[in-house]
C-alpha cells in the first residue's frame, strides 16, 4: 500500500471510522451539485424526513441542461425547464448557495468551483458527476459519485468508501511547442488503457506537470476517469496558492499564510511510496486526436490509423470503424470535419480560448464548418469579452456563446445531426455522445479544433507555430 | 434492508468490452427527474434504430426475456456517473451482473441499489456467455458468501467483489445512508479537527 502520499495524508484526516462492512467514512469537504444528478436525491432525502448536515458546505449551479444561445425562461425544453425548476426548488427548500442563471458565478460546475476557491488543496470533494477529478489539479481529493451517493452526502456531509492505490505517473521533460495538457492525457490515457486505472488514484507530477498553470492541470486531472481512475490529482505547490490567494472563498491574510502551511503539509512526501510509479516522455508527445468511439483510442496527428490486429482489443477497435466509417492505416490527418466545439469542463477556461483564439485570430472558419466556443463560466465569458477574444472569434465565423456544457452531451439544444463528424475539445467521443445516434467526435485540444475549424478537416496545428 | 447473500436466475449477455454508460443511458433521457421510467431505456440506441424498428440485441430477445443475471466483458459501465445506468438495468430486472471489470463509480452506484458486480477471470466470462448463449433457460447462482457463481452442472467458477461491498450486501447494508447516519457525533469531530472547516482562522493545527 501506499505511504505518506497526499492521498493517504488526506485520507486519513477525513477518515471518520471504520463501518461494519469494513469500508471508510470518509468526511466531504466540499459537495457540488448540478441539476441532472440530483433531483432523485432530494427526493430520496424528502422521502426519508432527512434533512441536509452540512448545507453550508454544499453549493448548486446549473451547466447541463442549458441552452447557450438564447437562456430566456421558461426554456424550449418543457422537461429542462422541469428539471431546473427542480434544482431551484431543492436549493430553497434544502438552503444550498445556488449560483444559477443570471448570477455571475454561474458555470460548469467544475470550472467554477476552482474559480471562486472553493476548490483547495488537502482537502475532499465530491459531486454527483464523474469528471469531478478535475478538482484535483489543486491536490484535492475529488469524488465522482452517484445519485444515491449524492443523497449520502447531502445527509451525512460523508461517503462510504474503498481505499484505492496509488499509481505517480511521471510526464517527464518539456512539452514541445503546439503540444499542450489535452496532448499529454490523451496520451496517458492512450499509453495506460480506458480501463488501466481500475483500482488506482492517479497522482500526476514531472517536469511537465510542475511547469503547467492551473488551466492546464485541470485539464489532465479532468480526464482520469477516462483512464478508469475514479480520482486524480497533482500535488500543491506555488502555482497552485498563487492561484488562490485572492479568490472569493480562499482564505484572506494571515489566514491564508496557515493555509499555505496546511496545504503543503499535505503534499506528497518526496520519500513516499506509491503502488505503481509510470514515466512518460513529454517531449514526444505529439498533438493528439482520437479516431475512435473511447478516450483511449488516439493517435498522434502524424500518425495512420491502427490495424485492428495490431492492438490488443480488436473486438472493440472493429466497433470503432464500424462506428466512424474509416479505414485501418488510413491517415487522421485531413479527415473532413462539419462541426467544431471548443468548450467544456476539459478546456472551457480562460488560457483554452487564448491557445484556440491565437490560431484562430485574422483567419476564417471553412465555410461548411458549423463552429462553436462555449466559455466554461460566466467569469471565464467577461475575462475572454475584455481580452477581445468573442471579437476574434466571431470574425473568423465562430458562435460566441453562453457559459454551460453545451456540445459535450446530448441534454441541451447544442448537438450533432446524422453522421456528423465533430473536432470537439471535450472529452467523450462515446458513441451518442454529442447528441446523435451516428455523431462520430474527434477529441483534440482547443488550438487543434480552431485549427480543424479554419480547414474543415483535421490539421497539425503545429503548422501555425 | 434485506441481506444479499445469494442472486439466482436466467441470464442474458452482452458483450463488448469498454461498454460505456451512455450507450446504457443516452443523455437525453437524463432529463427525466425520476427514475421510474428508467427500465425502458437501458441500451436503447442499440435496440432501436432512428425510425423506432428493433434492431438485433440481447435485450430485446425474447430468450433473454425475464433475465436477472447480466454477464459482461472489461470496463462495464465505465465514463459518466450516471446512476441512470445502473437504475435502467435494475428496473429493467437485473439483480446482479457478472463481468471481466467495471468502471468505478457504476460498481459503487450498483451496491448502493443491492445489485452486485461481480467480477471473474475473462475465460470465465468468455464460458458464461457461451453457456448462456447455446442455453438460455439455464440457472446461474452468485453466492456471495462463498465467491463462487454456481453452474447447474454442480461445476462453479470464482469471482471477486470487493470485501466492503460484498459485507455491505451480505449484511443488509448496503443502503448506506442509515450505517453513515449511526456516526453523526464521529462526523462532526472529524469536521472539526479540519483547518479549513474554519477557513484557517485561529493558529494553524500542525
Ligand atoms: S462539460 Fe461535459 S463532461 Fe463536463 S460536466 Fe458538462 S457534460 Fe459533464
Amino acid at each position: 500500500m501506499s505511504e505518506r502520499t497526499l492521498y493517504d495524508k488526506v485520507w486519513d484526516a477525513h477518515a471518520v471510522t471504520t463501518l461494519p462492512t469494513g469500508q471508510t467514512q470518509l468526511f466531504i469537504g466540499l459537495h457540488l451539485v448540478h441539476e441532472v444528478t440530483t433531483p432523485q436525491a432530494f427526493d430520496m432525502m424528502r422521502e426519508r424526513g432527512l434533512s441536509i448536515a452540512y448545507p453550508q458546505r454544499t453549493f448548486a449551479t446549473a451547466d447541463h441542461i442549458i441552452p447557450t444561445d438564447t437562456q430566456v425562461r421558461p426554456f424550449a425544453d418543457d422537461q429542462a425547464e422541469a428539471m431546473m425548476a427542480a434544482l431551484e426548488r431543492n436549493v430553497r427548500d434544502f438552503d444550498i448557495e445556488f449560483y444559477g442563471l443570471g448570477s455571475d458565478r454561474q458555470g460548469i460546475v467544475h470550472v467554477i468551483g476552482p474559480q471562486l476557491g472553493l476548490t483547495q488543496p488537502g482537502m475532499t470533494l465530491a459531486c454527483g458527476d464523474s469528471h469531478t477529478s478535475t478538482h484535483g489539479a489543486f491536490g484535492t481529493l475529488a469524488f465522482g459519485i452517484g445519485t444515491s451517493q449524492v443523497r449520502d452526502v447531502l445527509a451525512t456531509q460523508t461517503l462510504s468508501m474503498d481505499r484505492l492505490n496509488v499509481r505517480r505517473i511521471n510526464v517527464n521533460g518539456s512539452l514541445p511547442l503546439g503540444v499542450h495538457a489535452k496532448d499529454v492525457i490523451l496520451t496517458i490515457i492512450r499509453t495506460l488503457g480506458v480501463g488501466g486505472g481500475k483500482g488506482f488514484a492517479y497522482e500526476y507530477g514531472g517536469a511537465v506537470l510542475d511547469a503547467m498553470n492551473m488551466d492546464e492541470r485541470m485539464t489532465v486531472c479532468n480526464m482520469s476517469i477516462e483512464g478508469g481512475a475514479l480520482v486524480g490529482y497533482v500535488n500543491p505547490d506555488g502555482t497552485t496558492f498563487d492561484y488562490l490567494l485572492g479568490r472569493p472563498f480562499a482564505p484572506k491574510g494571515e489566514a491564508f499564510d496557515r493555509a499555505m502551511a496546511y496545504w503543503r503539509s499535505m503534499a506528497s512526501d518526496p520519500d513516499a511510496r506509491y503502488d505503481d510509479v509510470v514515466d512518460i516522455d513529454g517531449s514526444a508527445i505529439e498533438p493528439t486526436v482520437t479516431w475512435g468511439i473511447n478516450p483511449g483510442q488516439a493517435v498522434g496527428v502524424l500518425e495512420s490509423l491502427p490495424r485492428p490486429e495490431e492492438l490488443q482489443d480488436p473486438k472493440t477497435v472493429e466497433k470503432a470503424y464500424q462506428h466512424m466509417g474509416w479505414e485501418p492505416g488510413a491517415p487522421i490527418l485531413g479527415t473532413p470535419i462539419d462541426v467544431a466545439f471548443i468548450g467544456s469542463c476539459t478546456n472551457s477556461r480562460l488560457s483554452d480560448l487564448v491557445a484556440a483564439a491565437r490560431v484562430a485570430k485574422g483567419r476564417q472558419v471553412s465555410s461548411d464548418v458549423r463552429a462553436l466556443v462555449v466559455p466554461g463560466s460566466v467569469e471565464v465569458k467577461k475575462q475572454a469579452e475584455a481580452a477581445g477574444l468573442d471579437r476574434v472569434f466571431t470574425e473568423a465565423g465562430f458562435q460566441w456563446r453562453e457559459a454551460g456544457c453545451s456540445m459535450c452531451l446530448a441534454m441541451n439544444p447544442d448537438k450533432l445531426n446524422g453522421r456528423e463528424v465533430c473536432a470537439s475539445s471535450s472529452n467523450r467521443n462515446f458513441i451518442g455522445r454529442q447528441g446523435s445516434p451516428g455523431g462520430r467526435t474527434l477529441l483534440m485540444s482547443p488550438a487543434m479544433v480552431a485549427a480543424a475549424a479554419l480547414n474543415g478537416k483535421v490539421v497539425d496545428v503545429r503548422e501555425y507555430n | 434492508m434485506s441481506e444479499i447473500k445469494q442472486v439466482g436466475g436466467r441470464a442474458v449477455v452482452v458483450r463488448g468490452h469498454d461498454i460505456d454508460t451512455d450507450r446504457i443511458v443516452p443523455a437525453r433521457y437524463l432529463k427525466e427527474i425520476t427514475f421510474s421510467r428508467m427500465g425502458e431505456y437501458p441500451f436503447i440506441d442499440e435496440r432501436y434504430d432512428a425510425d423506432g424498428n428493433t434492431v438485433e440485441h440481447p435485450f430485446n430477445e425474447a430468450r433473454f426475456q425475464g433475465a436477472e443475471l447480466l454477464v459482461v466483458n472489461r470496463n462495464f459501465g465505465c465514463g459518466s456517473s450516471r446512476e441512470h445506468a445502473p437504475q435502467a438495468l435494475y428496473r429493467w430486472g437485473i439483480r446482479a451482473i457478472i463481468g471481466e471489470s467495471f468502471g468505478p463509480i457504476f460498481a459503487g452506484s450498483s451496491v448502493l441499489l443491492g445489485m452486485p458486480t461481480v467480477m471473474a477471470s475473462p475465460e470465465d466470462v468468455g464460458r458464461l456467455m457461451t453457456l448462456v448463449e447455446s442455453d438460455p433457460q439455464v440457472e446461474l447462482t452468485v453466492d456471495l458468501d462463498a465467491r463462487k457463481v454456481r453452474l447447474p452442472d454442480g461445476s462453479d467458477i470464482d469471482i471477486d467483489i470487493s470485501e466492503g461491498h460484498r459485507n455491505a450486501l451480505t449484511t443488509g447494508s448496503w443502503d448506506s445512508t442509515a450505517l453513515l447516519l449511526g456516526n453523526m457525533d464521529e462526523v462532526a469531530q472529524t469536521s472539526e479537527k479540519l483547518p479549513y472547516t474554519k477557513n484557517f482562522e485561529g493558529p494553524a493545527p500542525l
